[in-house]
């Protein structure tokens, strides 16, 4: 659910990434923290247990720039993937302008994968929303590890036609931004096209 | 404020009214810093020392609280409970929510008590949910008049969204 702000002149969109325990959401946002400039981003908070895992969520807002004098804003957050926090993930959905899905490539996590991908529809039905018709993208991370499934085999699995993914390698940024912009701009249009 | 469709949407002349109740309750509190926030973690508007504040977090964390504090009460069996309250070493934060959509924030230390907060909170909540109350109906009227059709978005080009990703 965006907010548009006249007042302040800003539109505030959220994007949610979601994706099975360990596939690298968290990384995602780190890279985009690292690599944004200062006066675009806010502060990385993650709430996370001792040993790194998201307990609740990672958010970070972030500066896009102007479009007719107005302010773009996203609010980044990451659910935590981990299969016992499903209460928790329901509740970062809420609101949601744009989902990204992370993607573990290797082969042992391909049922992760789908279980999180059902996970993922289940959760946006009970608030009312269906995947289809959000901005969705999806992204194959880890391509760099040896033992990963083809790009064409995982796309078939997740991929119910037409979304718009990209291979990454979110430990070095590849793939992030496009991942982002990918989203982000999904949301702009869709936001336009109902105004 | 209110829904269009299921975006959020302010205007300068319903702000101005929302700003000047959140001064108002910033005083008559004794608080250090007021503010509301809508329960996706937008920050909407706030009122006195913000500027050591990370407030853009803060409104974050604090709708994950509400919604936390929100799934424990179903669990409960609750409906929800409308507040929270931290006691701190030097501040403590009060937090309620006005009408389940908008989460109201104060944030005070020893120059206030928890008594006065309470009593500003539960005046100052009534004068805003009456605030969000006109903007609903003015929307309303704007949307039943087609006059939301000449938003900003009918300016917004594709090549505009394009540029914003070079």
């Amino acid at each position: 659910m965006s907010f548009i702000n006249y007042s302040s002149r800003e539109i505030n969109c959220k994007i949610v990434y979601y994706g099975p325990g360990l596939c690298g959401k968290t990384t995602n946002l780190q890279y985009i923290y690292r690599r944004t400039n200062p006066e675009q981003k806010g502060k990385l908070i993650s709430l996370a247990t001792e040993t790194e895992r998201t307990l609740f969520f990672d958010f970070l807002p972030l500066a896009l720039g102007d479009i007719k004098g107005f302010k773009i804003r996203f609010h980044l957050y990451t659910v935590p993937g981990q299969v016992f926090y499903a209460a928790s993930r329901k509740l970062i959905l809420k609101g949601v302008d744009g989902v990204v899905f992370v993607a573990d490539s290797q082969i042992e996590r391909m049922e992760s994968n789908l279980e999180s991908f059902d996970d993922l529809k289940i959760n946006l039905a009970e608030q009312g929303y269906e995947l289809s018709k959000l901005p969705f993208t999806i992204q194959y991370n880890k391509r760099d590890l040896p033992n990963i499934v083809p790009v064409e085999d995982i796309d078939r699995l997740l991929n119910l036609g037409g979304t718009p993914w990209f291979d990454g390698v979110a430990v070095t940024g590849k793939g992030v931004f496009e991942t982002l912009k990918s989203v982000a701009k999904q949301v702009l249009f869709e936001l336009k096209k109902n105004y | 404020m209110t829904m269009t469709g299921s975006d959020l949407v302010m205007y300068e002349e319903e702000f101005r009214k929302l700003d000047s109740e959140l001064q108002k309750l910033h005083q008559q509190s004794n608080a250090k810093v007021v503010f509301l926030v809508d329960k996706n973690g937008q920050l909407i508007a706030s009122a006195g020392e913000t500027h050591d504040i990370d407030t853009t977090s803060l409104a974050s964390l604090t709708a994950g609280n509400i919604a936390a504090t929100g799934g424990i009460a179903r669990l409960l069996g609750e409906k929800e409970f409308t507040i929270l309250f931290h006691e701190g070493e030097k501040d403590n934060i009060h937090i309620s929510l006005i009408g389940q959509r908008v989460i109201l924030v104060v944030i005070f230390d020893s120059r206030s008590s928890l008594g006065l907060v309470r009593l500003r909170v539960k005046k100052a909540s009534e004068a805003l949910g009456k605030i969000f109350e006109e903007i609903s109906l003015k929307v309303e009227e704007a949307k039943s008049e087609g006059k939301l059709d000449e938003s900003l978005f009918a300016e917004i080009s594709d090549e505009d969204i394009d540029n914003l990703f070079r």
